[in-house]
């Protein structure tokens, strides 16, 4: 499972905490099984306490409000994920850390990384966080092969609503890990260091 | 204005739309492509610029939106201007009604105060029309959709700036750029393009900033210290590290454009927007009997 240089890394359900373990920051994954959509009007909802109708332990929410077509197929309707494109998920970072607590989830797919509570709850809980590529709506399209359910579609409407999606070798980058290590705080600290140094060289 | 030229000028606009939405220009796609050239091999910057790539590629062959936050929809146009100014606002934003239903833009359109979002993308501010006329015959009609991830990113500076240590020169104005950079990390899904505008007031500098992505990746800054300072500037930003998406790598920003506008003594802004490396611009000639005669990009 463990990876030293940059290699991909297969990562199929069942999502166990000792595969997530398994897993550290840099490490590019393709991830095969069921992802939850979740935004803001879900994880506002969890927080307040309401449970929903499906089991969240050992799962992978994803920071997405995919656009999402009903197609008529053999007679049968069938829903068609047409773009899903990460959303930015620092604004999830109230929540998360007591959600990924109380429902044990681990893993979370967003973009733009999250903060010290979302690390410290990856590291206790047993959860990693992974960064989706943010604007590849048709690629990430692509991997998702079946919408197998939606919950509140009418109470969240369609972008905020949880889709149950199957996908297949939907492709993250781990950027906080189980293990305390979050690839967002040492990127910005090193750039941080290389514009004092950038600076530094303006002055003379 | 005749129905039968309004429908023509209503088919040209819905179509501008639909290839801003779903196909990159060429020059953004080249400097893209060169971003990817310049990540090591097997490294996370190289994955998701292979993601890009992609992504890029097959938005353009589904004619779907290249990204789902289809943006703020600002129109930059040139028009006849024996045409009418009422009907034409109108049409734009008939078209935008039309490219919304037809899936090409997302319901992105969200009342501030009330939360309603009505599935049209028109109300107050949307779409932004720039509409000027002028004595040519013909209309020259610009597109840019800018998602909300790297608008949010952007930034004014008011110089002096004693925390990044800014004074009111070019140097000033490169910290102020460096600085931007480093606080949107990877949060506006670099690797990313910079329109910058040193002077105005905090308004028309930031308007202005949107108009530099008018201009072509490639094109060189008319005003030589400009051009000097863009090109350092690009280069300084990506020994950053930051890389694609903040993944850390080489390519931090694709380019970086600056104009300037003059100031009030009192004042020295410095406004940076931030685009996304899905950077959708797409402009077009169209006929006074509005037929699209040529893409400008």
């Amino acid at each position: 499972m463990r990876s030293d240089g940059n290699t991909m890394i297969k990562l199929s359900a069942p999502f166990t905490e000792e595969k997530i373990r398994g897993l550290k920051v840099g490490d590019m994954v393709e991830i095969t099984g069921i992802v939850f959509t979740g935004r803001d009007a879900v994880h506002k909802w969890l927080h307040e306490g309401n449970m929903p109708p499906m089991s969240l332990k050992d799962s992978i929410i994803y920071h997405c409000g995919p656009v999402v077509m009903q197609k008529k197929e053999k007679g049968r309707a069938k829903w068609v994920v047409t773009a899903a494109g990460p959303t930015t998920s620092s604004r999830e970072e109230p929540y998360q850390a007591g959600i990924i607590e109380k429902h044990g989830v681990r893993a979370v797919i967003g973009k733009g990384g999250m903060g010290e509570k979302t690390r410290l709850a990856c590291e206790k809980f047993g959860c990693v966080y992974m960064h989706a590529v943010g604007g590849a709506a048709q690629v990430l399209a692509e991997s998702i092969k079946e919408v197998q359910g939606v919950f509140g579609l009418e109470k969240f409407g369609s972008p905020e609503a949880i889709w149950e999606l199957r996908v297949e070798d939907f492709p993250v980058v781990v950027t906080i890990d189980a293990h305390g290590n979050s690839l967002h705080k040492d990127i910005e600290a090193q750039s941080s260091k290389n514009l004092s140094d950038i600076f530094g060289a303006l002055k003379k | 204005m005749k129905a039968a030229l309004q429908k023509k000028l209503l088919d040209s606009f819905i179509e501008i739309i639909r290839k801003t939405s779903a196909e990159l220009p060429k020059d953004v796609i080249d400097a893209v492509q060169a971003g990817r050239k310049q990540e090591a091999d097997a490294s996370r910057g190289k994955y998701a610029m292979d993601i890009i790539c992609k992504n890029i590629d097959l938005a353009k062959v589904k004619s779907a939106p290249l990204c789902q936050d289809t943006g703020s929809i600002l129109f930059f146009v040139h028009y006849p201007h024996k045409h009418d100014y009422d009907v034409l606002q109108k049409l734009f934003k008939k078209a935008v009604m039309a490219a919304t239903k037809k899936g090409y833009l997302r319901q992105n359109s969200v009342d501030s105060l009330t939360g309603v979002n009505n599935g049209t993308n028109v109300g107050p501010g949307s779409p932004t029309l720039h509409l000027e006329p002028w004595k040519k015959d013909s209309y020259d009609i610009r597109l840019i959709l800018k998602g909300g991830g790297c608008e949010n990113v952007g930034a004014q500076y008011s110089l002096p700036d004693s925390r990044i240590g800014a004074g009111r020169d070019l140097t000033g104005v490169k910290k102020c750029i460096l600085d931007c950079v480093q606080q949107a990390q990877g949060k506006g899904c670099g690797p990313g393009v910079l329109g910058v505008i040193v002077g105005g007031d905090r308004a028309t500098g930031y308007l202005a900033t949107k108009e530099q992505f008018l201009r072509k990746m490639e094109d060189k800054n008319p005003n030589p210290d400009l051009a000097k300072l863009e090109k350092e500037c690009v280069e300084e930003a990506n020994k950053l590290g930051i890389g694609p998406m903040g993944f850390g790598g080489k390519t931090t920003l694709m380019g970086v454009k600056i104009g300037a506008l003059n100031r009030l003594p009192a004042s020295f802004f410095v406004s940076v927007s931030y685009m996304c490396w899905a950077y959708r611009r797409q402009g077009a000639v169209v006929s006074g009997a509005g037929e699209i005669k040529k893409w400008l990009y």
